[in-house]
Formats: structure tokens, sequence, C-alpha cells
């Protein structure tokens, strides 16, 4: 039996309960006892015992399946292959998984044995698997159809686990977090064994590309990142340099210039470049963009890259635009009417009350979104992965082709990897690195902002 | 209590030396009508109180006076309002050099979130009063000065405006509007956020202003309109109902709606 | 006041001209922003639409072509493993070569690549369902190569096209003046999947590989985000958990997308061992990357609940969970159905984490379950925006027009659905 249709045992076993476990209720009630609950309580405590263990099993039981049938493969392969190195094990498991289900392309004798293990271990663990989460299904129905007695506080126990089950669901952005932090530092951990975190973090060169001959110079790859860090900040800036004075001004404009008719229209058509996906941006700059940029610095006699970081800076730009003017326009609206009204009560024109009360009123809430849009730039991984390059270069110069972090990350990850390899693990310190940037950003952008709404309230 | 058809103003709503005159004002928030055809004069270096119960139409009113309705998108007025003769209500009229002149100071202290000196210092430097940075420190001064606040804070001149006491915070923005050096100053609830010594500072600084200064001040406060005031008009749901000089509204009311207000049959 | 010998009104008088200036700029200033931002819309919208609508049309060469059973090699009763086998692509060179009659093996060369290599299976197909066509002359329509294609939609008559030389543009020309060579709505682009050959390639397996994704995720995130909201909103204590809890929710909500595909990669592809390339683990990467926004405008939506419902069952004697669950949640569902939509046409356009879990794997055949290999569409778009042909840069702005419909579609519902929610409170 596979998954799915154990779930849907489980879960048919679970609407049974339900209807047991109410019914039982409403015949102790018909001989005339007081319940302390609701039939449907008891239903619903039947129904809670019988569906939740079995499918948490299931969980585990899944996670947990595939290390173990490996594990007891790797006893089944050939000898030269189990005293190969890890990778040459993984591939054969890997090959011994497609032959058992028939999609191996090549044909390997020597792995027979392997298959056949594999596809009886699959038909037993399967076997098993049926009768224990059946098992448990039926038993919880069973111990607790014993428990529904007419003094039993079903309500109760039927609220604390919903509570639990509340709690636990709102603990998954907590271990989401844990899970990213966990991932990114135990690899770049790995990497850090590899390469030291000095030569990481102040390297100027790099180059992952591990050579194909050991005598090549920089067998073993670079791995300095300062490139990519000047470059992330590169396109950073650029972005921001269109951004937020765009951004901010649009937001000006519309909360304290514009009639509510222009504004109707004019703030969702801007929100509407947020919602592009940014694999379109990074078309646009690939594709539009960078070929105009390359064509109008050629005719000015410049050398532009066809990659060029204006190009992705620009249409980054442009993308963070809405998220700016949104931010603002919030910040903007929180400024108490009071204090323009304090101003035009002077003889103050508009622009005076703007840039003098307004923006110094607004200012940390200003400068709250403004690092959000730094973070959503740095962070940004298509519109560079299709419009920046892959060269390492140290410069700044807005017309060469540069590399960020997050582009590494997807070149270096994407297609075929050895999973210990300093390339792989690489990817994982830049991640490290992106992760802690911008969740420091994000965390002092969200305190700032909130201290400023505080303020006004 | 339903609007008077046909109403006319009772006492005296016209002086002989009016700095602001008000001629069939109405105001309308959308379809709302919230002031019908108010006339008023507002004499030179005089203090008018308006008063009136809650919601009859005195800030509104207030408002028209410097044109601070323009900011509310769906406020419009009708009827004619001139100061010195000329009509504020003019197209050709910019309202910028006109609230200059007719200065506000607001219920709620709304100090901006600056230090005390570039509170102060913000009217003139906008209107370009001061040619040197000496002649702005004398205005930031004697503006202080004149609204009895510069002894409290000489020394501090650079902490925040913000971070003063209620009542100083009122005076500070009462500084700020006579840095600007207007002719009329319009006064909105001024001490209702205030406590009662505070309050007496200001009340006290209205009567000394008025020797340059014709002031209209709206208040909920019988005994502040008779103290600091020469004259008083009564609203009634954005009718004006009576004007005349306050001691005589508060003794022999010529109207039976202001007798009811001023002995607190409403309010 | 002042000492100098003009009056506070002419000064006041004299500042107004730069101060009208100045006031004219900002505001210029700002309409020219919001301009700015208009125009990159219209010129971004613009550009994929004209790079785009044409993928919607392909170019065939009609002819009537005689399936010859001899040279086939095929009866009446050939299985259909026979059918497979036999030589179509052949049948269709002959044609054409007896058609044209081209001169020299080079030349046959050229004439051939005119043909797309679909247009066998074409032949291939119609055989195998219908072996009665069998010796017949049959009229067809047959998939022309992307380079004739990209020649005839747009360069045809006035610009140069560097895929083809003068002899094969010379038999275009003749074909289409002949009425041979036509366009028609291209469904093989909505059907296919991934191909090599522009032609023949389409985004049915990546729209598949989308919806099985956010299939996944929607059903993840949609119980566990409500969940979590009413937890937070009706139930957490107020405490240093809760806060951090919060704290938590908040910067996931910014964190760099591609982030949590390198949880995906290293915690359920390499621990847990969940197939990669598959929507399963696509949609689990999704669901943690959307449960934040979900959170978040679910418990926006329990907190505009008026607190007077609440009371009025609590006062009726009812427990807090049955308060929320019978109460405050049907209320709050539709702002949070509100949410999830939003939420979900992030996930809908999002290419990076995708990535980095192998869903950029090339996948010709279309996905039936969660855990076929799959693609999704912005991952598509990515894939063949990569590819030099010009027929793919159609090709990706074509599937750039769908997804955007897509997404038109979502964020419509949702407006709609939070206009129904307006109207009722
Ligand atoms: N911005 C506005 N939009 C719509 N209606 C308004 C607005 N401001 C005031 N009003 C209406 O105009 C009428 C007069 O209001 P106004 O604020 O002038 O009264 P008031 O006499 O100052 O009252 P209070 O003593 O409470 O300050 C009220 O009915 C009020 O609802
Ligand atoms: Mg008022």
């Amino acid at each position: 039996m596979n998954y799915s249709s154990l779930i849907i045992a489980v879960l048919i076993l679970l609407g049974g309960a339900y209807l047991l476990g109410r019914n039982r209720a409403r015949a102790i009630a018909n001989q005339g006892m007081k319940l302390h609950s609701l039939p449907t309580h008891y239903g619903a405590l039947m129904a809670l015992w019988t569906g939740l263990p079995p499918l948490l099993l299931l969980l585990l039981w899944g996670l947990m399946e595939p290390r173990i049938v490996d594990q007891l493969l790797v006893a089944q392969l050939p000898a030269h292959i189990q005293n190969g190195s890890g990778a040459e094990i993984q591939l054969a498991v890997s090959k011994v998984h497609n032959l058992a289900i028939g999609s191996g392309v090549s044909e390997a004798p020597e792995l027979q044995p392997a298959v056949k293990h594999l596809q009886a271990l699959q038909q037993r663990f399967d076997l098993l698997q049926a009768g224990v989460i059946l098992a448990l299904a039926l038993i919880g129905v069973a111990l607790t159809w014993r428990r529904i007695k007419a003094d039993m506080r079903a309500r109760s126990e039927v609220e604390r686990i919903v509570r639990y089950m509340l709690f636990a669901s709102s603990g998954i952005a907590v271990l989401t977090t844990l899970g990213i932090l966990a991932s990114v530092v135990y690899e770049a951990w790995l990497f850090f064994h590899k390469v030291s975190i000095f030569e990481f973090l102040f390297g100027t060169s790099w180059s992952p590309q591990i050579a194909l001959r050991a005598d090549q110079s920089g067998s073993s790859g670079d791995f300095g990142a300062v490139p990519l860090f000047a470059g992330t900040l590169l396109i950073s800036l650029i972005a921001m340099v269109i951004a937020v004075p765009v951004g901010l001004m649009a937001a000006i404009y519309l909360s304290e210039y514009a009639t509510s008719r222009v504004r109707s229209f004019a703030k969702p058509a801007l929100e509407i470049l947020a919602g592009i996906p940014t694999v379109v941006y990074g078309f646009f700059a690939a594709l539009t963009v960078a070929p105009i940029i390359r064509g109008l610095g050629e005719s000015m006699g410049l050398d532009v890259s066809s990659e060029s970081a204006l190009a992705a800076g620009l249409v980054m730009g442009i993308m963070i635009i809405p998220f700016v003017s949104s931010l603002s326009d919030d910040v903007i609206n929180a400024v108490p009417q009071s204090l323009r009204d304090g101003s035009y009560g002077l003889g103050a024109t508009r622009s005076e009350t703007v840039r003098q009360v307004v923006i110094p009123a607004a200012l940390p809430g200003i400068v709250g979104a403004v690092m959000l849009a730094v973070s959503r730039a740095i962070g940004e991984t298509m519109i560079v992965a299709m419009a920046a390059g892959l060269a390492a270069n140290l410069t700044f110069n807005p017309l060469d082709s540069v590399t960020t972090v997050t582009v590494q990350i997807v070149t270096l990850l994407v297609g075929d990897q050895e999973f210990d390899s300093p390339k792989t693990l690489a990817a994982f310190a830049l991640g490290l690195v992106l992760f802690l940037v911008t969740l420091v950003l994000n965390y002092v952008a969200l305190k700032i902002v909130q201290k400023y709404r505080e303020q006004y309230d | 209590m339903s609007i008077i058809e046909n109403h006319t103003t009772n006492g005296q709503p016209f002086c002989k030396d009016p700095k602001l005159t008000a001629r069939g004002v109405g105001v309308f928030y959308g379809e709302k009508q919230a002031i019908f055809d108010v006339s008023l004069d507002i004499g030179a270096n005089e203090v008018i109180a308006l008063i009136g119960p809650s919601g009859c139409g005195k800030s509104t009113f207030l408002r028209c006076l410097n044109r601070m309705n323009d900011t509310i998108d769906i406020c419009r007025v009708t009827g004619a309002i001139e100061l010195d003769g000329e009509d504020i209500y003019d197209p050709k009229v910019d309202v910028v050099p006109l609230r200059a002149r007719v200065g506000m100071v607001f219920q709620k202290p709304n100090p901006f979130p600056k230090s005390i000196y570039d509170n102060i210092a913000y009217g003139p430097r906008i209107h370009g009063l001061a040619q040197s940075r000496v002649e702005l420190d004398e205005i930031v001064e004697k503006s202080l000065q004149r609204a009895g606040l510069w002894n409290e804070v000489k020394d501090r001149l650079h902490a925040p405006g913000t971070g003063l006491s209620g009542g100083q915070q009122q005076r500070l923005c009462i500084a700020r509007t006579i840095a600007v050096d207007p002719e009329v100053i319009l006064m909105d609830e001024p001490c209702s956020a205030l406590d009662p010594i505070a309050t007496a500072k200001i009340e006290e600084l209205i009567d000394e202003l008025r020797e340059n200064y014709t002031i209209a001040i709206v208040t909920h406060s019988m005994q502040q309109a008779a103290r600091v005031s020469q004259r008083t008009a009564y609203f009634h749901l954005g009718q004006l109902i009576e004007v005349n000089p306050t001691d005589q509204v508060f003794t022999t009311p010529e109207h039976a709606l202001t007798e009811a207000y001023i002995t607190g049959r409403f309010g | 006041m002042t000492k100098s010998s003009m009056t506070t009104r002419e000064k006041v008088e004299k500042s107004m001209k730069r101060r009208r200036a100045a006031e004219q700029r900002f505001r210029m200033y700002g309409v020219a922003s919001v301009l700015f931002g208009l125009l990159c819309l219209v010129v971004l919208f613009g550009d994929i639409l004209s790079k785009g609508t044409s993928a919607f049309s392909q170019t065939v060469i009609e002819t009537s072509i005689t399936l010859d059973a001899d040279y086939l090699g095929l009866d009446k009763n050939a299985d259909d493993q026979q059918v497979r086998l036999a030589n179509f692509e052949g049948l269709i060179k002959q044609h054409f070569k007896d058609m044209v009659q081209p001169d020299g093996r080079k030349e046959r060369r050229q004439l051939y690549s005119l043909v797309s290599a679909g247009a066998s299976w074409q032949l291939q197909n119609m055989v195998l369902n219908d072996r009665s066509l069998l010796g017949q002359t049959i009229e067809v329509a047959l998939i022309a190569d992307d380079d004739v294609d990209q020649w005839f939609k747009h360069d045809r008559g006035h610009a140069h096209n560097a895929m083809l030389n003068e002899t094969q543009i010379g038999w275009l020309e003749q074909w289409a003046e002949q009425g041979i060579l036509k366009t028609r709505f291209n469904t093989l682009f909505f059907v296919n999947g991934d191909s090599r050959e522009p032609e023949l390639a389409g985004i049915r397996g990546a729209i598949t590989g989308t919806f099985l994704t956010l299939l996944v995720t929607f059903l993840l995130s949609f119980p566990i985000g409500v969940a979590a909201a009413i937890y937070l909103e009706e139930f957490a204590p107020k405490n240093k958990i809760t806060e951090f809890v919060e704290i938590n929710i908040n910067n996931l909500a910014a964190v760099p997308s591609i982030t949590f595909g390198l949880l995906g990669l290293a915690i359920f592809i390499n621990i847990f061992g969940v197939a990669r390339s598959t929507p399963l683990v696509g949609g689990l990467v999704l669901t943690l990357m959307t449960l934040p926004t979900i959170i978040i405008s679910g418990r926006a939506a329990i907190k505009a609940v008026p607190p007077s419902i609440r009371e009025a069952a609590l006062g009726l004697g009812a427990s807090r969970v049955q308060v929320v669950f019978h109460h405050v949640l049907p209320l709050a569902l539709p702002g949070m159905l509100t949410g999830t939509i939003i939420g979900m046409a992030q996930a809908l356009g999002e290419t990076a984490p995708l990535l980095m879990i192998g869903m950029v794997a090339f996948v010709v055949d279309v996905p039936a379950f969660i855990s076929d290999p799959s693609t999704v569409l912005p991952v598509q778009i990515f894939l063949w925006s990569d590819s030099p042909e010009r027929a793919f840069t159609e090709r990706t702005s074509g599937a750039i027009i769908v997804l955007l419909g897509f997404l038109v579609i979502m964020n419509t519902a949702a407006v709609m659905l939070r206009r129904r929610l307006e109207r009722r409170w």
C-alpha cells in the first residue's frame, strides 16, 4: 500500500471513529445519564485519537524509511562498490532505485542482487507499514471507546489537543528559521574546514571551478568572496539609486498632492509592478534593457558589457519602486495631520511642509523602509541570475559585468553536485552570509518602524 | 433643535474698524452644510471669542479665515471674507502670504519634531524674514519672550520641542505663530488640553498680544471668554445667533438660545 | 519687529517667486516619479506582449502527402509498435524532394531542415489513430521548423534572416505565394511538454507542474497558516515566547526566497530524502515561504472581527475554542482566503528556491503526480530565456504572458473577495 491509500484509509477510520464516539455518547445519554460534554465532543475525541497518532507516525516513517532502506541496500552492493567513495556508493544506490522501478536505462547485472533485495525489502516495508499504521488507528479507537463515560470531560480534552495543534502550527515558523540556520551553518562549517573563514571573507579572488587536472593553477578553486560582496553591493546600490528617490517621491505625490481619483488609479497600478514575478524582470533585463544600454553606451563610445551591472541594477530598481513607495506611503500617512496643519497655519507651502515637517517626522520609518528595500535587493536572485554575469570581477564600474552572492549560490547548486565538494559547500557559506545580513537588516528595520509607529499612536 | 429659518444675527456683528469681514459665509463639507450665512466683523486689535455648543461650526468658521479649510478636499466655502478690504477667496490670492498674515494656533499643541529653536525659526526661515543668523536669533528670542517662554527654555533652545510640558508646548506654538509677525491670530481652543495654571499663563499672554494683533479665539470656557475677549459671538448649529460686547453677552444675552447656553442648559 | 526697512508683508511677498518655483519643481518631481513607475509598467508589458503574442501562432506547410504503405512497410493490421518504428521521416523527405527537386546533397539537406522533426510524429499519430489512412493521399499541415516560423512571422519581405540562405528563402517565398505556408493557432504550445526543438516545445508540463506544486503548497500552508494565525491572535499568552515567534514570522516574510531553497536542499532532500525535482519538495519549500504571508494576513483578518461578537458568544457560556471555531473563524475566513490567494500568487511566480531543489531539470513528460519529476512555469521561463534560438525568446515571452494571465486571475479573485468582505461590514 502506498502513502496516499494509507492516508485515505486512516481518514476513513477517523470519520468512522467520530460517528462511533458520538453515537456511544448519545447511547449513554439515552440511558438517562447526564453527559459532561456534547456527543459531538466525544466523537471529535475519538476521531483525534484515531487519526493523529497514525498520521504522525506515517510522517516520521516517510522521513526515516529512505535512510534505513539505503543503509540496508549498501550491504547488498558488490564489494568493490562498497569499498569505494561515498559518491560512488550514492550513485550505485540511486541506480538500484531506478532499476527497481523499471526506469533504469543501463542494464547492470552486478547490481541485480541489490535490485532484487530492494524490491523484496520495499514489499516487506510496505506491508509492515500498513499493518502498524492501521493497528495504531484501531488501538486508538479501542482505547478511547473504553474511556467514554458520562462524566468524562471530553470537551476540555478535545480543546486541549486542538490548542496544542494550533501552537504547533505557529511553531513551524520558528522551526523554519532554525532549519535555515541549521542547514546553512552546518554546511558552512564543513566548508570552513576546507577553506579558511578568513580567506572566504577577505579573499579577493573567486573561481570555484575545480580544475580538471591537479597541476592546473588554482586546482583547489579560489574562494575569496569579496568580489561577490562588492558586486552585490554595486547592483543593490544602483537599484537603490533608482528605487528610493522615485519610490519616495511617488509616495509623497500620491499621499500629499494627488486627488483621490488619481490616487485610486495610480496606487494599484504601481503595485502591479510589485506583483510581477522576478523571473519576468530578469527576462526584461537580459533581453531588453541590457542590449539597449549596451547600444547606448557604444554609441557614446563606451565599452559596455552585455551583462552590465547597470542593466541588472536598473531593472531591480524598477522592481523595488513599489516596495519603497508603499512602505513610505504607510509611514507618511502615520505622520499626524496636526503637524501638517501647524505648518500650513504658518503659511508654509506644500513642498515646504513635506520637506521640512513631514519627511523629518517620518524619517525613522523611511529609514526602516529603505533598509527593508536594501535587504530585498541583496537577496534578489532571478534578475541577477539572468542579467548579471558569472565572472567575479572586483570593480565598481557599473558598465562592467559583476557577479553577486545569489548568482553564485544558484550557479554552484544548480545541476549535478556532489554534496561534499567545496563548491557545493561554498554555496551554503554564501547562503549563511546572505541570511545573516538580511536577518540583521530586517530585524533592525522592523524594530525601527515599530518604534516609529508607537511614537505616533 | 432645528435650524432657524430666515435667521438674522442679533446684536452688533459689525464694527467701525474691521480687520476681517465675513459676509454671508456658508461652508459645506461635501453635501453637508456646516455654516449658514454668517456675517461678522472682527475689529482691529480686538479679541473676539467664538462660543457655542460642540459641533456648531466654530472651528469650521475660524478655519475659513485663513483658508485652512483648503487642506480638506471636500470642503467648500461660499460668501465673502475680506482682510483689510481684500477678498481672501479671490482666485488670484495665494494662501501662503495670506496665512503668514493670519496665523493659527490649534487645540492640541503640535510642535514639530525639531528643536525649540528650529520650531520658532521655521516660519521666519520659510518666509525669508531674517537676513542673517543674528537676525534670526533675535526673532526667536523676541518671540519666545513675548510668549512668556524665554526664561524657561533659554538654556535648552536646541532640545526637542516635543520634550516640553503641554502648557509650554502650547506657548511654543504661539511663539512660533508670533515669529512670523502675523496681523491676525486665530486660536482654536488653545487651552483645552492644558491645566489651570498653564491656562492662566496663556490667557495673560492673549491679553498682552492684543496690543499688536487681532485675535479670534474659540473657547468652551465661558470664564475664559469673559476674561480675555472684548466681544463674544455665539454660534448655534452653524448659525451665528448673537454678537455683543462680552460683558453684555454674559449678563444680558439678547437671544434665548444664548441665554440657554451660558446658563449651562446645553453645551 | 525686524530691523530692516521692509515690512514682513513685503518680505513674504518677495519670497513668493522663489517659493512658487520650488513648489512647482517639487510637484513635478512627484509627477515624474509616478509617471516613471507607470511608464515602466507600460514598457514592460508592451515589450513582453510585442515579443510574446506571436508565440501563439505557428507556421505550417500545408501539403497533400501520400502515406505510401509500401514505403512505410505497414499494412492495415500493423500494430502500434510497428507504426512507431516506421520511417515517416523518410516519407516526408521523399515528399519534399519530389515537390521541390533540390539540386545535390547540400540542397537536399537544406530543404529537409525546413520541416520540423515533429512532422513525422504528426503523421505517425494520424496513422496510430486511423490505419485506414495508409495508402491514401491526405491533406496535412506539417509543422515548419522554427527558423522558417520566425522568418515567415517576422522577417519576410523586410528583414534579413541569418538562419536561412537564399535558396531556402526562394523555396519558402514560392510556398508562401502558393498559399502552402500558413500560420495557425499554436496548439502544440499548450499541449506539449518541453522540447529541444522550439517549434515543439510547450508549456503543458510546466503548467501541470505548477498546478501540482501549488496544490501541495495550498494544502499545507492554508491549514497551518490559519491555525498559526488563530493561535497567535486568540490563544497565545503575551510573553517572550510569543514575541519570539512573532519576530520570527515577520523576519521570515522578509528573508530572501533563495534561502528557503537552501533549506529545502539541505533538509528536505539531503536529510529526509524527499525526491528532487518533484512538486512535493517544491510545494514543501513554497509552503514555508508563503506561511508568513498567510499568517500575517490571517491575523489581520481575525483582528478585524469585532470583539463584540467574541464577548457575546463568551457571555453565552461558549468556551474559547468554541468561540473561535464557531464565530470568529467563519467571519475571518474570507480575509484569510484573500491572504492565501496572495500568498499563492507569490508562490506561483517564485523561481529562485525551486532552482536549488532541482526543478530546473529538462522535463519532457507531463507530470501526473506530486512525486514525478517536473518543472514549473517560472522555471520554464528561466530555462527558455537562456536558449539562443529566437523562437525560444518568443516562447519565453509567450509563457510569461500565460504566467501573468494566471497572476491576473488570482489577484482579481483576491480583490473581488476583499470587495465582498468590505461590503459586509
Ligand atoms: N473634515 C470634516 N469633514 C466633514 N465634516 C466635518 C469636518 N470637520 C467638521 N465637520 C462637521 O462640521 C460641523 C462643525 O464642526 P466644527 O469642528 O466646526 O465644530 P466645533 O464647533 O468646532 O465643535 P467642537 O467644539 O467640538 O470643536 C460638525 O457637524 C462636523 O461634523
Ligand atoms: Mg472645534
